[in-house]
């Protein structure tokens, strides 16, 4: 594989790397003015890696570049398709937020490019060493944005919060990944399987379970999701919103590669991990939100949820289960990316947040369009038949059925039953109550053009794309497995 | 003769130290971030213990990727803390409450 292959195939990283680094050096020495400016660059960069990493020839082909340390597979581009969507999205809503609440600067777009260059990373690693390199560049990248509004306390505060943790987390990752090197004597996906396949002893077991810890610190799952609320309720709306979406969807795949490949020998010792993991989020996400004021806290829980059902399909360790997996990312960026636009769009003419339940108390008859646009949402994230976020469950739960996992998708199923509760209060209080806070501002276009796609893609026409979504996956999780 | 089992005991003592650090400690956000970078480093007695044990490059070529990133993490830290400082004007810990539930 000669250095031109290589290239060729991280394009979309390198030329990022290139735009951030321009766009960098043009903000420090433009004026605040300018950002707007930089941002459309940013959001053109990204849809240039889009529309580049969609079209590479060999797509579907697993290819090395860089004597192994990065891998762009099926599986891969399909992650960066919905990573590089998130970002762009979470571009987009940004400078009328931050204008209004008091200045927007340039370095949130060049922050959010260099953290899409860090997820593009995560995603293609087939090396620990170039996995590491990847989740730093996207988590220090991400510290920043959570504190991005530095005269806000409880902004600073979530950032501190997402730091220590986040720290944390990264240190429990890195202290498996050396006794998986350790215990191995290699780096490379490829070799660590086949060194574990021949010996895997208890020291490579401690490195497995401390790398599983610490990718659970990064998805939320719990145990490991006390930061969640705090730092989803204290980050500005357009960096939780991209919090809940493209780092999660680069998380996921990053673990997801991470057991297929390296501890693909070993499955029953991480699948009992997985399906704990994947239980206790989706009941710890159901019963955390039930009584929750704040509308993004309960956001987060729902979030963490979430992740308990994209891990169900995980849990299966089938090309099946993995294939359920991407759908549901697929959609639930779409659904949670939504959620949160219509959550900064709620802002009072003075430009004060609505952010509990008694502020949306009558919606639907101070902003009938943007109730209804919620309802939709709540309906999708709950798992209701015609929307599409039913087609995202019943495809893991299908998956664990067919791997004999009929409990682990039966308590799931029970679960979300308990989290359509919060949902539909979501709804009660918005469609069924008396009007108590100010109605809200105006929204501005750009607002309603993400949420009106987020909105169209989740509603009974995005089934429309369950042909062509499904190929995608299957080919992505074949890509994972033929390779492991 | 000192064996890798000793280099391992040690970092494994050193990652508990900084663990405990983050969790136990009730005073002061800096101890949080020295405690942090002891994990870090108790990483890095890890790697390089095992490549010179292994007599494989990788772990030292590995060990300076994380000095390098631990560098720019404090620096983040750090920063974060400044503004953080700024607007409250404290730093320990049992102050940072703006968020609960």
């Amino acid at each position: 594989m000669d250095y031109a292959t290589s290239i060729h195939l991280m394009g979309a990283e390198i030329g990022l790397s290139v735009v951030a680094l321009v766009l960098l050096l043009v903000t420090a020495w433009t004026s605040t003015k300018a950002a707007r400016g930089i941002t459309v660059a940013a959001v053109a960069a990204l849809f240039g890696a889009l529309v580049f990493s969609i079209s590479l020839p060999n797509g579907g082909v697993p290819a090395e570049a860089f004597g192994g340390l990065l891998r762009q597979d099926g599986f891969a581009l399909f992650a960066k398709a919905l990573i590089y969507i998130a970002t762009i999205a979470c571009l987009i809503v940004a400078p009328t937020y931050f204008e209004r609440i008091g200045g927007y600067r340039g370095e949130y777009a060049v922050l959010m490019v260099f953290n899409a260059v860090g997820m593009g990373m995560m995603v293609s690693a087939v090396d620990l060493m170039t996995l590491y390199i990847g989740l730093e560049l996207s988590s220090l990248s991400s510290y920043v944005l959570a504190s991005f509004v530095r005269k806000d306390q409880k902004s600073s505060e979530a950032g501190l919060k997402y730091f220590v943790l986040g720290g944390l987390a990264s240190g429990i990752i890195l202290y498996g990944i050396s006794l998986v090197y350790g215990f191995s004597g290699t780096t490379t996906y490829e070799g660590v399987r086949a060194a574990f396949d021949a010996n895997f002893s208890t020291g490579a077991l401690f490195g497995l379970v401390f790398v599983l810890a610490g990718l659970a610190f990064k998805i939320a799952a719990v145990p490991f999701h006390m930061w969640t609320p705090d730092v989803y309720e204290g980050a500005p709306t357009p960096v939780t919103a991209f919090f809940a979406s493209a780092p999660k969807v680069a998380a996921v795949a990053m673990l997801v590669r991470m057991v297929i490949i390296p501890f693909g020998g070993q499955v029953e010792a991480w699948q009992q991990i997985v399906i704990f993991a994947a239980l206790a989020s989706i009941v710890v996400g159901a019963l955390g939100a039930i009584g929750q004021p704040n509308l993004k806290r309960l956001l987060a829980y729902s979030s963490i949820n979430n992740v308990g059902f994209i891990l169900i399909g995980l849990a299966a360790a089938t090309a099946a289960g993995v294939s359920g997996v991407l759908v549901y990312l697929a959609i639930y960026v779409f659904m949670t990316i939504g959620s949160f636009v219509a959550l900064l769009m709620l802002r009072d003419a003075e430009g004060n947040a609505l952010s509990t339940f008694d502020d949306i108390s009558g919606l639907s008859t101070s902003s009938p369009v943007l109730a209804w646009c919620l309802l939709a949402l709540m309906f999708s994230l709950a798992g209701i038949p015609p929307l599409f976020g039913f087609w995202g469950k019943f495809v893991v739960f299908q998956a664990a059925v067919e791997a004999d996992m009929i409990a682990l998708a039966a308590i799931g199923i029970a679960a979300s039953v308990i989290g359509a509760f919060y949902y539909i209060k979501f709804i009660k209080v918005m469609f069924f109550d008396e009007p108590k806070g100010p109605a809200p501002a105006k929204a501005p276009v750009s607002h309603w053009a993400v949420l009106g796609l987020c909105v169209l893609v989740i509603s009974p026409l995005g089934y429309l794309l369950t042909p062509w979504l499904g190929i995608a996956a299957d080919a992505a999780a074949q890509a994972l497995f033929s390779a492991a | 003769m000192i064996g890798i089992e000793h280099y391992i005991i040690v970092s494994a003592i050193l990652f508990v130290l900084g663990v405990l650090g983050i969790f136990l400690n009730r005073k002061n956000i800096i101890v949080i971030l020295m405690a942090i970078e002891l994990i870090l480093l108790a990483v890095n007695i890890n790697m390089v213990a095992f490549s010179a044990f292994l007599n494989d490059l990788v772990g030292q070529v590995f060990a300076m990727f994380i000095l390098t990133v631990a560098a720019a993490e404090a620096a983040i830290g750090l920063a974060i803390l400044m503004i953080y400082f700024r607007g409250r004007g404290t730093i320990a810990v049992d102050d940072a409450n703006q968020m609960k539930g």
